[in-house]
């Protein structure tokens, strides 16, 4: 069945009879990132107005493939279990080069962790989820529907907008202006910011299909199949993956000299589905041709105006880093800004989201542009190498490794970057925390339930942790006048060792760990990664 | 015989900088680049059973081209 996209209401905004106080935070769109945004600083206790020219989740599922990292983010931000009961979860992934499969992996659940390694969910879900997770929180986030933002001034120590609604324009004044409106943002066209990279000559046609019989065969097995050069669509590459609701993506390259509106017509299309999927009766939800590229800001604060999501950053799909990098955005920023607003921490430390997630994004893109590279050959010799990669590979275990149709998200390491202190540990400072199963006073519980959204000092065993003004702390398999787990089937020991104490920024990095109970290093760590 | 993977992670990051050193070149140019690099590359392995071992599963890998 078709999603039902029921418009949310729009409410004529206080700013139309009459000015209104400055705002701390105003963000503008309310897409995955923006929405995640509003909720992760209400979590923080930080009020924000969101703006967004439209009324409607998402029209077409657009993203879909949404990683372990980013689930256990949209845990604490309470969206997380629903995600991951509609979602599908998918672990084998097969790649084909003519009608032969030359290789399959299976992304093995490694056990005890919460969430998988992936799920499979319509962007448009994600943000429904999202927007009744905003709500939940109605004197913290003012949602504005049909609210577009036309205009912005940098007053140096806050920002003016301009917006258009239905009933006519009014001004906005806030300390701190969030760009979360996409990739075409008119924030960054209006500052007149270079947005670098490389774009991509091919064209994809992108179609979502519903279909009763599963292509995957009998068993109904959600799987990932990549082909390249298949008899069907020769030459090309195309991708076949399963959503929920029955729901199919399947993506077509169609090369450099196509014309996209002609494509993208269900005479067309219907021929090219029927190629891959047979006879069996479907009905097309969505269809739309892209050409990819990936490119980004140099920075992503502007003084007053941070740009979080696809307004700092896009990549082509393969690989999925989109919406997955920058929920990593959110989770970077949302401590940081809250800090700052609260007077915990210095402005500066605003420019470490920057220094954070500049580097994340970079990684994003360079992975993201090696598998479109290997997907679209440039030229004979790349499409020569390319096909013998493949051909090799069904015989040899390193050639395997060479194929590459998406280097799927995983969490980016913030090793070495300033707000982090040196050491070694099995779980290593700028690491993202690795979840496992505990069992504490009220049941079962995971360690990424327990410890995300504050400053957390994690200690194992015997070891008594101190006291100190502004970190909570945690223990596992401890007696202790502090919470206290068990660490269930020894998974937490083993992945963090017993000897070691960790501090865990909220957004889950680890940003020290100690061999000793040193007071004075703790506190020193906790001020240092506080920017302070 | 199976050739394992020694590139330990860098993968992506050596098949890259082989497409880029190919960057700009004729077909006949590139080819004539690939010979050389054969060359190179069979003077740093050095041993002459490898090298025909390395051959033949050049070779055999051959019969399913296209
Ligand atoms: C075909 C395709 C497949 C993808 N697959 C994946 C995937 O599997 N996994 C993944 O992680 N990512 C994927 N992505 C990327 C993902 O869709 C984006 O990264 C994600 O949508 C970015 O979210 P955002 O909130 O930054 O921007 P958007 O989703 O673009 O939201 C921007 C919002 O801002 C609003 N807005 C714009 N201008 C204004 C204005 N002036 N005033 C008010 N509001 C404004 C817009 O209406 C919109 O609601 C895919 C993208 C495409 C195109």
């Amino acid at each position: 069945m078709a999603y039902d996209y029921a418009p949310f209401p729009y409410i004529a905004p206080p700013g139309l009879t009459a000015p209104e106080p400055r705002h701390p935070v105003v963000i503008v769109g309310a897409g995955p990132i923006g929405l995640a945004m509003a909720v992760d600083l209400a979590l923080h206790g930080v009020k924000s107005v969101v703006l967004d020219d439209n009324n409607v989740v998402s029209v077409g599922s657009r993203a879909i493939c949404w990683a372990k990292r980013t689930l256990e983010i949209f845990d604490r931000l309470g969206v997380g279990d629903r995600m991951l009961e509609k979602g599908v979860t998918w672990k084998v992934g097969r790649n084909f080069f003519g009608k032969d499969e030359v290789y399959n992996f299976d992304l093995l659940p490694e056990p005890g962790h919460k969430y998988p390694a992936f799920i499979n969910l319509q962007q448009y879900y994600v943000e429904q989820y999202l927007v009744e997770r905003a709500l939940e929180f109605p004197d913290l986030i003012d949602i504005r529907f049909l609210n577009k933002v036309t205009n912005h001034t940098d007053h140096g120590t806050h920002v003016s907008l301009e917006v258009e609604t239905p009933d006519g324009p009014y001004t906005l004044e806030t300390d701190w202006y969030i760009a979360c409106d996409g990739a075409g943002s008119a924030t960054r066209k209006r500052m007149e910011l270079p947005f670098e990279g490389q774009t991509f000559e091919e064209h994809f046609l992108i179609v979502d299909v519903e279909m009763e019989t599963s292509p995957f065969g009998d068993d109904n097995t959600p799987e990932r199949w990549f082909w390249f050069a298949p008899p069907f669509h020769p030459g090309q590459s195309a991708l076949l993956h399963k959503q929920p609701d029955n729901i199919y993506r399947i993506d077509l390259q169609l090369g450099p000299e196509t014309d996209p509106k002609a494509e993208a017509t269900e005479e067309k299309v219907l021929p090219r589905i029927k190629a891959i999927i047979g006879d069996t009766p479907f009905r097309l939800d969505w269809m739309s041709v892209y050409k990819f590229r990936c490119a980004k800001l140099d920075r992503f604060v502007h003084n007053r105006v941070l740009f979080v999501g696809d307004s700092g950053h896009v990549v082509s799909p393969f690989g999925a880093r989109g919406g997955n990098g920058g929920i990593q955005d959110v989770d970077n920023l949302g401590w940081k800004l809250a800090n700052v607003l609260n007077a915990n921490a210095p402005a500066a430390l605003i420019e470490t989201y920057n220094e954070e997630r500049t580097h994340g994004s970079a990684e994003n893109i360079l992975n993201s542009t090696r598998a479109t590279n290997f997907m679209t050959p440039k030229s004979p010799i790349e499409t020569i190498f390319r096909d013998e990669v493949l051909n090799l590979a069904t015989t040899h275990p390193f050639a395997r490794k060479l194929i590459n149709s998406g280097r799927l998200s995983r969490p980016c390491s913030l090793a070495d970057m300033s707000l982090q202190t040196q050491g070694d540990a099995p779980v290593r400072p700028g690491d993202a925390l690795v979840d496992a199963p505990l069992r504490g006073p009220d049941g079962d519980t995971w360690l990424i339930s327990e410890v995300q959204g504050k400053f957390t000092l994690l200690g194992f065993g015997d070891t008594q942790l101190p006291n100190i003004d502004g970190i909570t702390r945690v223990g596992i398999n401890s007696r202790a006048e502090y919470k206290c787990f068990n660490a269930t089937d020894d998974h937490a020991l083993q992945r963090y060792g017993i000897d070691t104490i960790y501090l865990l920024r909220p957004d889950g990095h680890v940003c020290a760990v100690f061999d000793t109970l040193d007071i004075k290093a703790i506190t020193a760590a906790y001020q240092h990664a506080k920017g302070t | 015989m199976a050739l394992q993977d020694k590139l330990a992670g860098n993968g992506d990051a050596f098949y890259s900088a082989l497409m880029d050193i190919h960057e700009g070149l004729s077909e006949a140019q590139s080819h004539a680049l690939n010979a050389r690099l054969v060359l190179i590359m069979a003077n740093e392995i050095a041993d002459l059973d490898t090298l025909k071992n390395l051959f033949k599963a050049a070779r055999d890998a051959g019969q399913n081209s296209k």
